[in-house]
């Protein structure tokens, strides 16, 4: 995810602080995965030097300062430009699963069982995203779907690659 | 044989043939009361079997089957048909709903064959209907509520009952994602409510992750990979 566009895209609303910044984000797109202050304050410095956002007041109380940031015009072309970009779609080419298959097959072991192994594990993430959604908000049914629909993914090629096996021997063995 | 402590149906080594072909080659399961299992496999792979075999539907040609402690092949027809209309639920994939009887009637048709009169059948039906999220449809008949709506009709007509195992084979397989979610929702919350048992076959991940444990099924032998990992 790009963190510079979606802090961008949240301060299209109108001016925030550094602070309001991060907790918009982990509200709305952390959930397992909150930022770091840091992270935060590093990304606004890069926009700022960029020309995509700017300092719109500084507050200095008792702590250190606290500087509010709003976009410039610069900054929401730049996130128009990024929302009508499609993504690259992930390929998954480099399978790791697959050359597990592959190299099981090779050296003589079982390779159902590795299979039947993944199977499990990734049925047992599917448990808990989907016992997630079912207490979720939509947000959170959405969020655990997306991941849903790509475990399901997996387990849809695991399924195919177990009915496979015997050709697949067959072709490595040659 | 001994069933696994504290299981309320359990089956050891069970074969199966049909014609030439072997549906069932050594299969093993086992249910806790009130525990969600999913049998997973390929089409093919002898889940359907297995369900058929479990629920005293078709009798396997060997291997014992124990219900609440009680071998299923030394029950008599009667008591075998006693307990699927009992002790037993069914939901499949399509088909199930007599399309002459209105959606109440359906639901309250295991309690009228189990001699309760029609007013308290058809109260405890719309009682269902209302778990469901169905009442609204208690007057319609089969053919013209959805597909979704269908299988919820079918859900309760199933838990009408009070059973202490339902079967459910392919229970979301004519629905698309969104109403396959929602009766596999229901389905669950309802049967957790009643602790009934669920043997749940599936070949969709998303279904079978509703499930506590999954057994896989391949060519006509299982594994339970709760003890396999």
């Amino acid at each position: 995810m790009s963190i510079g566009h979606t802090l961008l895209g949240l301060l299209e609303s109108g001016p925030r602080h550094g602070y309001d910044l991060k907790r918009a984000f982990d509200e709305k797109f952390g959930h397992d995965r909150p930022l770091h202050y840091g992270q935060v304050y590093s990304t606004m410095s890069r926009l700022l030097r960029n020309g995509l956002v700017e300092v719109d007041g500084i507050e200095s109380g008792g702590g250190p300062e606290r500087k509010r940031y709003a976009i410039t015009d610069a900054g929401v072309t730049d996130v128009e430009r990024w929302l009508a970009s499609p993504e690259k779609p992930a390929e998954y080419l480099q399978s790791t699963l697959y050359t597990k298959v592959v190299l099981a097959l090779l050296t003589h072991r079982d390779a159902a069982d590795i299979l039947d192994t993944q199977r499990a594990e990734h049925l047992r993430s599917m448990r808990i995203l989907t016992d997630r959604k079912r207490r979720g908000d939509l947000a959170d049914q959405l969020i655990c779907d997306h991941a849903l629909f790509h475990l399901e993914a997996d387990l849809r090629w695991l399924e195919l690659t177990a009915a496979r096996l015997d050709r697949l021997r067959a072709e490595v063995a040659r | 044989m001994t069933p696994p402590p504290g299981s309320l149906l359990a089956a050891e080594d069970l074969r199966k043939a049909y014609g030439p072909t072997l549906a069932l080659d050594g299969a093993a399961f086992s249910i806790h009361p009130g525990e969600i299992v999913a049998v997973m496999g390929p089409s093919g792979s002898g889940k359907s079997t297995l369900l058929h075999c479990l629920a005293g539907i078709v009798p396997p040609d060997s291997g014992s089957i124990t219900y609440a402690g009680r071998e299923l092949a030394t029950m008599s027809d009667v008591e075998r048909s006693a307990l699927r209309r009992g002790d037993f639920g069914f939901v499949f994939q399509f088909g199930q709903l007599v399309p002459e009887l209105t959606c109440v009637e359906n639901v309250a048709l295991p309690l009228r064959l189990n001699g309760t009169s029609r007013k308290e059948a058809e109260r405890a039906a719309l009682g269902w209907l209302e778990r469901l999220e169905v009442d609204d449809l208690g007057g319609k008949r089969p053919g013209e509520v959805s597909g979704g709506q269908g299988q919820r009709v079918a859900v309760a007509r199933a838990l009408v009952t009070g059973p202490r195992v339902l079967f459910a084979d392919e229970p979301t397989g004519a629905l698309d994602s969104l109403n396959g979610e929602r009766v596999m929702e229901l389905l669950t919350e309802a049967a957790r409510s009643t602790d009934a048992a669920v043997v749940l076959v599936t070949h969709e991940a998303r279904v079978a992750a509703y499930s506590d444990r999954e057994i896989v099924v391949r060519d006509g032998r299982s594994r339970d990979m709760e003890r396999a990992v």
